[in-house]
């Protein structure tokens, strides 16, 4: 046995984490869902990034998607319908330590979690969300989500639903201290992972609206789209999203678009027939409740103490 | 009490003696101020309050609230203001019938009569003013009023309260509490200079000219009591050799506790009568690293928090009733994956909305009991404003050496009732210790139940090899997804057997009086000192009653069967809702009895009997002792002999 190494092998640093150090259990997703797509790029972004696994939660409410977490090798947060951002605000919080990744469904998110969701981009805090918005709910088997368009055939609906769909987007652009929208499809990897890679980086709550199909319930939702190339646009612009100019290459329609224009971000969330995907408005300037929040991190015991003793003393007679 | 001619004045009861300068010696008073909202009748009776206990009294104060912010003007459901009974002894309870009230309004005392605050005898100091109002209707109720509070046996003293106020300033509505407070002072000898500081106290915010204000108004009110009041004057010996004490609301306890017990946040949302401990934590909390998020609502606030304490961050919560309804399923979800967590509730009468700035003692079965499955979980009850801040400190420990979640149960009684108690003097031992981020001990699992206890550690986001994922779904002790049924029972037999665990750590109660006898009255939480007070005066009366108080209610405090066996009978004293015994259609197997009636017959198999009533008001111990009186004397009074 040699026990000594060749002195040309390259040591690795002692954390040099690999794709597989984040692998978690066997994702138990349909065959062809776009959970898949998402899994492998936040994968690769925590790998890139060198995220350290125990620096990692994952939180999540309930749904497909929210499943995510358990396929990760992190630590992660698989809690209540709808309550995934609250949770998420409450780790990050106290713990600015951490990276705080949300994956949450178009249910969870836009309907029974609706109302923390106009919170959460309130409170801006340095958290990365997801939105797998399929449509559809997929786990309690086919019915009709906020985000369904208008006549789809669901278990709730059989005769088509009759409501035009809510658009996300386009809502969250209006929620007030609103600092990172971003849009992206789960057919197209790169999109996908130069998107949640610029969310990843963004400080402050970065929402990532990632379009994509269930391949039980919706699959041929964006068909129009997928068959008809020139009805997909990539926004591009010096502040939006990178990516390889092989893949822009790819796309026929391209618009510049300048992330700090909301005016220009709410018609383009707004498109008839058309998908416009990359980064949608960035305002760096926002308020970020974190930083309310850390107050305080690093106080002792006998800080701690003082003041108590001191409040007390307040109400002394 | 009351009559049906609309009488509701008892007789009179005290002892009192002859004291120096002419007052005369009594061992306690009750004195209130009622008004309309908004005239300041609880800012003198709080000070009041504070310096009689700055003296060295026994004080308890509890505010009269109207349910509206701003009830009409002369309303008889209108009274606002509030009661301060003052002792030689440490008071528990805020007694029976007042000796003394002022009032701004005859129709307000109309009010307070309904309510039996009063007793033959009872003296009051009535605001003249309306006598001469420009509006003949006014005239007419006033002079009506004062025939009728006479006629009652009332000590009617008629002054002219905003007339004396004229004197310092325009609008005499906003100064005459300080001129009330001036009048209590003289009539109680109350040492003017600590007055003087207090009010100094009170509008620090406002400025030296307001300051020097309420000064003049509170020396003009003394020297009308000295001169016009005399013969009223009362002397309250003050008691002998006190330890320091501390003077404050349950809800400022409960700040307090919170900071002391070392809490890094606090996430609520606001609602009465929980808000005002976030009132108290806004200025303070973060000089004691903490925080305070207001959260978007109830499930939110609840949410921040089981996030906080699932980063390792010590945290709690605070609702009242309605708010604890919506918290429930992250109540559940907190059981279920072991995360500790504080939640305070302070409770209000429901169901529903209900009387939102009233006493109930309502939330205990839901406390116990309300949330999705099989949820065990800690909840005790403060019984004083001293355990409001002490319960905190013990609730964060229990919630982090249990692993689970902890419900401390105040109520409207102890959040507005102010009382003096020993000065706490805060521990290093009573803070969180800081959270672990060493590397986690390998093969030890997420849930490592420890099969005769229940209890695990758990790891903390940040500590390498812990890495789990957290799930309200049934799951493994390595924190995955169960599939196998036996996984589920497994784990709902862990999680139970923590509160075994536990109870196997409590002791007995401790029973007031005789360990056997004819009655055993059991309490839990704002009724304390109301049924103590009974309980110690029907014992004077040579009855064979004995009473105990529970503080942890999940899991019950040990060794209750055994204590019931040495009585005759036991029951409760609740503030919260039960069918009376006599009812029509009322047997008994359908009778609802009170809430602690029930836990504890199922819990023991003893037929425990109670009497409860939802008036939202804090018990008399009159009432408590007239109703076991006439149960102890009755040879059928329903299910207690």
């Amino acid at each position: 046995m040699i026990k000594k190494e060749a002195d040309w092998i390259q040591e690795l640093p002692p954390n040099q984490y690999t794709i597989e150090d984040y692998d978690g259990g066997e994702a138990r997703w349909c065959p062809g869902c776009g959970d898949f797509a998402v899994l492998s790029a936040v994968k690769r972004i925590c790998r890139d990034n060198q995220i350290p696994p125990e620096k990692m939660v994952a939180v999540s409410g309930i749904g497909c998607s929210s499943r995510f977490p358990h396929y990760m090798n992190t630590y992660g947060f698989h809690g209540l319908h709808g309550r995934a951002l609250p949770v998420a605000c409450g780790i990050k919080a106290r713990r600015p330590d951490l990276d705080i990744w949300v994956a949450t469904g178009d249910g969870d998110c836009c309907s029974i979690g609706a109302g923390h969701w106009i919170h959460a981009i309130r409170y801006n805090m340095n958290i990365t969300v997801m939105l797998f918005d399929n449509n559809v709910y997929g786990l309690t088997k086919n019915q009709s989500s906020p985000t369904s368009p208008q006549g789809l055939v669901t278990s709730t609906h059989p005769s088509g639903t009759w409501l035009p769909p809510l658009n996300p987007t386009l809502a969250t652009l209006g929620f007030t201290n609103v600092s990172f929208v971003a849009q992206t499809v789960d057919w197209n990897p790169p999109h996908l992972y130069a998107t949640l890679n610029a969310a990843y980086q963004h400080k402050g709550l970065s929402f990532v609206r990632i379009m994509q199909r269930c391949p039980t319930f919706t699959p041929n939702l964006f068909d129009p789209i997928i068959n008809d190339p020139t009805r997909l646009i990539l926004l591009t612009h010096e502040n939006g999203i990178e990516v390889e100019p092989a893949v822009e290459k790819k796309f026929k329609n391209k618009v510049v678009h300048d992330p700090s224009d909301m005016t220009g971000a709410r018609d383009l969330s707004t498109l008839e027939g058309k998908l416009a995907i990359g980064l949608l408005f960035h305002d760096p300037n926002t308020v970020i409740y974190d930083e309310f929040t850390n107050h305080g991190l690093d106080m002792d015991a006998g800080d701690k103490l003082k003041a108590v003793r001191e409040e007390i003393a307040r109400f002394a007679i | 009490m009351s009559g049906t001619d609309g009488s509701s004045v008892a007789t009179p009861a005290g002892k009192s003696s002859g004291g120096a300068n002419g007052a005369v010696v009594k061992s306690e008073q009750i004195v209130e101020i009622v008004s309309d909202s908004g005239e300041g009748a609880q800012k003198a009776g709080q000070t009041f309050g504070t310096i009689s206990a700055k003296m060295g009294n026994g004080v308890w104060t509890v505010e009269i609230i109207p349910a509206e912010i701003k009830p009409p003007a002369r309303s008889k459901a209108g009274a606002s203001g509030i009661r301060v009974r003052i002792a030689s002894d440490n008071v528990t309870n805020m007694g029976d019938e007042a000796d003394l009230v002022v009032a701004f309004n005859e129709q307000v005392l109309y009010g307070r009569i309904e309510q039996h605050a009063y007793k033959k005898g009872t003296v009051v100091l009535l605001e003249n003013k309306w006598a001469a109002s420009p509006m003949a209707e006014v005239q007419k109720q006033y002079t009506e009023a004062v025939k009728e509070f006479k006629r009652l046996g009332l000590d009617v003293r008629e002054m002219p309260l905003e007339e004396k106020c004229l004197e310092f300033m325009p609008d005499p509505r906003l100064g005459k509490n300080m001129f009330v407070l001036g009048m209590l002072c003289s009539i109680y000898g109350r040492d003017l200079q600590k007055a003087a500081d207090e009010i100094a106290v009170v509008f620090k915010k406002k400025g030296e000219k307001v300051i020097e204000l309420n000064r003049s108004l509170l020396q003009a009110g003394f020297d009308y009591g000295r001169t016009q009041l005399s013969d009223l004057s009362v002397e309250i010996p003050p008691r002998k050799e006190i330890p320091p004490q501390v003077v404050m609301n349950g809800n400022q306890a409960l700040a307090l506790g919170i900071m002391a017990s070392g809490m890094d946040v606090v996430a609520m949302y606001p609602i009465t009568p929980a808000t005002s401990v976030s009132h108290h934590l806004a200025g303070t909390f973060h000089r004691a690293g903490g925080i305070l998020h207001q959260a978007e609502d109830e499930i939110a606030a609840i949410g921040f928090a089981v996030g906080a304490s699932y980063a390792g961050k010590t945290a709690c919560t605070i609702t009242s009733g309605p708010g604890l309804a919506l918290k429930t399923e992250f109540l559940s979800l907190a059981v279920m994956a072991e995360i500790p967590l504080v939640t305070i509730i302070v409770q209000r009468g429901g169901p529903s909305t209900g009387l939102p700035t009233k006493v109930e003692q309502g939330e205990l079965l839901t406390a116990v009991f309300g949330a999705t499955g099989d949820n065990p979980k800690i909840v005790m009850a403060a019984a004083t404003i001293e355990e409001c801040f002490h319960f905190v400190i013990v609730a964060r420990k229990l919630a982090e050496e249990f692993r689970m979640p902890v419900l401390l149960l105040s109520d409207a009684n102890l959040a507005t009732g102010v009382q003096p108690f020993p000065r706490p003097e805060p521990q290093a031992e009573w803070l969180a210790s800081p959270f672990d981020q060493s590397p986690w001990q390998e093969g030890v699992r997420a849930y490592d139940w420890d099969h005769k206890t229940g209890m695990s550690t758990r790891p903390i986001p940040g500590q390498v090899g812990g890495e789990y994922v957290l799930t309200g779904l049934a799951h493994t002790e390595e924190s995955k997804v169960a599939y196998e049924p036996e996984a589920n029972q497994f784990g709902c037999t862990m999680r139970s057997r923590k509160l075994a665990s536990f109870q196997s750590t409590l002791r007995t109660p401790v029973i007031n009086g005789e360990p056997e006898g004819d009655l055993l009255v059991i309490g839990w939480g704002s009724t304390l000192g109301a049924i103590d007070e009974a309980v110690a005066n029907l014992q004077a009366d040579g009855r064979k009653v004995s009473s105990l108080h529970l503080r942890f209610l999940s899991p019950l405090e040990p060794g209750l069967s055994e204590i019931f066996a040495r009585f005759n009978h036991v029951m409760t004293v609740e503030i919260n809702y039960s069918d009376p015994a006599d009812d029509p259609l009322v047997t008994v197997e359908n009778r609802r009895r009170a809430q602690l009636a029930r836990l504890i017959r199922s819990r023991t198999l003893c037929d425990v009997d109670c009497w409860s009533n939802v008036h939202g008001q804090p018990l008399h111990p009159r009432d408590i002792y007239d109703e076991i009186i006439g149960r102890l004397d009755s040879t059928n009074g329903g299910e207690v002999k």
